[in-house]
């Protein structure tokens, strides 16, 4: 297999291209081809080979920041089948999963207020069984079931979720600050 | 028959030649240049064998400048033109700067601020230079022949701003910068190399005016930054700040003269450094009314003074952590970095924070300087394949762009490996619109306005089109030193319209020139001999870097007649060379670099094939 500069992400790293992956094997390939392409291994080249070695590099930091987040993994392979989940024109989510998101988010709001951080802890551990389930679920959904429609859903859903684990953890680090 | 000796593609160009390099930590307080020599790093001392550099710059009436301990000596003399700490200016605007205890006349210029002296106006860049500057020769004298380049180190949360001033200082000083390093990552280097550990590690550095947590996955050959954090302007200065405005308070004293702030400052310090082996200092000083401080401060007193500056270091920790996804006990190691953690009372609350005694035995002064060192050894190309390692940095903040409304759109998050790219596509508000700005800015909170403005620029030209029609691509690029570039174009008419910026801050070319024309007017260096020789220099590497290449690859790289003319260039190159027109070695160079850029990517992609079989043996063998 030749190496191309626009190759498939998975391709890049010599992985199979699904949802379920060996993180290990992704960490080792990710530095093994860094170890060639780095910058810091042509920082005595001719001006060519730094050039190249920069975009090569980039574009490894790339593929493997896209494949080590679940999230982006799943959206990428949605993308590959022509489907942009986490595009302008997304279609709306299921009403409960909404319900359930405003009550995250009240929840949030109030333990803040009364800066409880006992339960923004306790919500932090919701939020990250559930960004557990939904992870499961897009395995199946992908590697399985391939679902593409449905798998689109559950990445939208798992954004909400991470977006939501984000706030979070801004609303813990603002309570450590102020202590 | 002895074998020839072929180097590994990408490394040492030529084994039998050392070349010189050095890293250089240019501190607050102060600075160090280190160089690796017969495989040991070492600190290079100066004719009376100190390590250390006071990074105080003192301009003189007589047009002269004493750079070090003598302008240090002479500091509560003449404060306004004795700058001390200047890191704290780099890249700074005045709003940036806490002004209470500044002896100095400082100007409120675009970008950043600058310095009214004796000599006229100077920038924190060209004061800068002037410690880089020294260091330089004190390197060059001491390896006895001219530098290949260096690598200067930079706090981790140095934003971009402070990162290209930085890297301007070392090229009015003449240096060829290898890479800008991250303080922490060169403290890991030293510390993980000389140790051999393997895990994960947080370096915590506490320097003069800066402090750094970086938190490391430290395995066989590979340094990762898993996450950085800090404050680019908290250091040891600041607990003698504290210790400053107590006296004040002390001893009812009314506003201070220049001269009496920087005696009471000085003596604060050295009260500071006192306390760090016993239990009480005296501060004893005459002010130039006549007026006698005379004031005993307790270890206890000095806690309770600086606990919020300590509590200040513990936050961006906790951030770090999180940002790794790694709990403080998961932490194998603490290394202390930075003069400023030899306070007890850092060690201790340091201690407790990770349930561990943290690891002092290495000079904190020193640490920095040795691992940039050992990473110039490196990147000048002196290690052979299997006896260097891989560096893997991260960016300490996000950039982004401002999007209406005032906010910021995070286009890069913090923490992301270097070298990285983002790009994302924005589109016109008005029907025609022919010009669109960007406001580039640097930071993690919401409002543009407060985050840091890095630049600001205009992409002009877009064809007329309804509202929303356009599809402006703009990308984000930050290289291995962490520094930023940004580019714009217009695509969805197939008319291009680029523009690359370079952060207003930064020195442009031209500027550079001049500011080393004027530094060499006083001198008696010859620019057009320096030019000349710089592109000698450079002819030489990359003659070098095409031999080894050549030697290794060019048989089954290269059709004969492309190789052929690769040697005809390389062999153009050599006589010129000879010669004294440094127009035409550039330009030659440059046909040359563009005339092996396929025969670099097939070795390159070669490499990464390489990569990836090695990665597959493993896995077989598992």
């Amino acid at each position: 297999m030749t190496p191309d500069f626009s190759a498939d992400h998975f391709a890049l790293f010599g992985l199979a291209a699904a949802f379920r992956m060996d993180g290990t094997a992704l960490d080792r390939a990710w530095r093994e081809l860094q170890a060639q392409v780095h910058p810091d291994r042509y920082a005595h080249a001719g001006e060519a080979e730094k050039r190249l070695s920069m975009q090569w590099a980039t574009r490894v930091n790339e593929a493997y920041q896209t494949l080590k987040e679940p999230l982006r993994r799943a959206d990428y392979l949605l993308q590959k089948r022509g489907i942009h989940a986490l595009g302008e024109r997304q279609t709306a989510l299921p009403a409960d999963f909404l319900m359930q998101q405003m009550e995250w988010r009240e929840a949030l709001h109030e333990a803040q207020q009364v800066r409880d951080a006992h339960a923004i802890e306790q919500l932090r551990r919701a939020l990250k069984r559930e960004a557990a389930g939904l992870t499961d679920l897009l395995a199946r959904q992908l590697d399985e079931e391939r679902a593409w429609d449905a798998a689109a859903d559950t990445v939208r859903k798992l954004r909400f979720v991470q977006k939501l684990a984000e706030d979070v953890n801004l609303a813990l680090a603002g309570l450590e600050e102020d202590d | 028959m002895a074998l020839l000796q072929i180097s590994e593609p990408g490394m040492s160009t030529a084994p039998h030649q050392h070349r010189l390099a050095v890293g250089i930590d240019l501190g607050t307080t102060n600075s160090l240049v280190a160089s690796v020599q017969s495989g040991l790093a070492r600190v290079l001392d100066d004719e009376r064998g100190r390590a250390l550099l006071p990074s105080v710059v003192r301009y003189l009436a007589d047009g002269g400048v004493s750079v070090g301990y003598e302008a240090q000596a002479r500091q509560s003399e003449d404060p306004q033109n004795t700058i001390v700490s200047v890191k704290r200016f780099m890249g700074r605007g005045l709003k940036d700067l806490d002004k209470s205890s500044i002896p100095y006349r400082l100007l409120d210029e675009p970008g950043m601020v600058k310095l009214k002296t004796v000599q006229g106006v100077k920038s924190p860049v060209e004061v800068s230079a002037e410690i880089l500057r020294l260091l330089r020769g004190r390197a060059e004298h001491a390896l006895g022949g001219e530098l290949v380049g260096a690598v200067i180190t930079v706090p981790a949360y140095f934003d971009d701003a402070q990162r290209q001033a930085t890297k301007d200082a070392a090229r009015l000083a003449g240096l060829n910068v290898l890479r800008l390093l991250n303080e922490p990552t060169a403290a890991a280097i030293a510390y993980g190399l000389d140790h051999g550990v393997e895990g994960i590690y947080a370096v915590y550095d506490l320097g003069g005016g800066t402090f750094d947590i970086s938190i490391l996955r430290l395995s066989k050959g590979v340094f990762e930054v898993l996450a950085t954090n800090g404050d680019s302007a908290l250091g040891g200065d600041d607990f003698d700040q504290r210790v400053f405005c107590w006296v004040l308070e002390e001893a009812k004293l009314p506003p201070l003269n220049p001269r009496d702030t920087r005696l009471l400052l000085s003596k604060a310090r050295e009260a500071k450094e006192y306390l760090t082996d016993h239990p009480e200092a005296h501060i004893t000083a005459v002010l130039s009314s006549g007026d006698i401080v005379d004031l005993r401060l307790g270890l206890d007193d000095f806690n309770r003074l600086t606990q919020g500056l300590l509590n200040k270091t513990l936050a961006p920790t906790r951030k770090a952590l999180r940002d790794a996804g790694l709990e403080a006990e998961e932490v194998q190691g603490v290394v202390m970095v930075g003069g400023a953690t030899r306070m007890p009372c850092i060690r201790h609350a340091v201690a407790e924070f990770f349930g561990q005694t943290p690891l002092t035995n290495l000079d904190p002064d020193k640490v920095v300087a040795l691992g940039a060192a050992m990473q110039a050894d490196v990147l000048a190309g002196n290690k052979q394949t299997g006896d260097d390692w891989l560096l893997l940095d991260v960016i300490p903040l996000s950039l982004g762009l401002e999007v209406m409304g005032g906010l910021t759109e995070k286009i890069v998050p913090r923490n992301s490996t270097i070298p990285v790219a983002r790009a994302q596509e924005f589109t016109t508000f008005k029907d025609g619109q022919t010009a669109m700005g960007f406001h580039v800015v640097q930071g993690e909170r919401e409002l543009v306005a407060d985050c840091r403005s890095l630049a600001r620029f205009e992409l002009r030209g877009i064809p007329p089109m309804v509202a929303g029609a356009a599809r402006i691509r703009v990308t984000f690029q930050v290289d291995a030193d962490g520094l930023l570039s940004v580019s714009a174009r217009e695509q969805a008419s197939g008319v291009e319209a680029a523009v690359a910026v370079k952060p207003s801050y930064g020195l442009s070319d031209a500027e550079i020139a001049n500011m080393l024309s004027d530094a060499h007017a006083h001198a008696t260096d010859d620019l057009k001999a320096r030019a000349l020789n710089e592109q000698r220099v450079e002819a030489q590497s990359l003659l070098a870097a095409l031999q080894a290449a050549l030697a290794l690859d060019g048989e089954q790289l290269l059709a004969a007649e492309e190789r052929g003319a690769i040697e005809t260039g390389m062999e153009a190159l050599r006589r010129l060379s000879e010669g004294s027109d440094h127009l035409a070695i550039r330009a030659q160079v440059e046909a040359l670099n563009r005339l092996t850029t396929p025969f670099a990517q097939r070795r390159m992609d070669r490499n990464v094939r390489r990569a990836l079989a090695g990665q597959k043996v493993d896995s077989l063998g598992i």
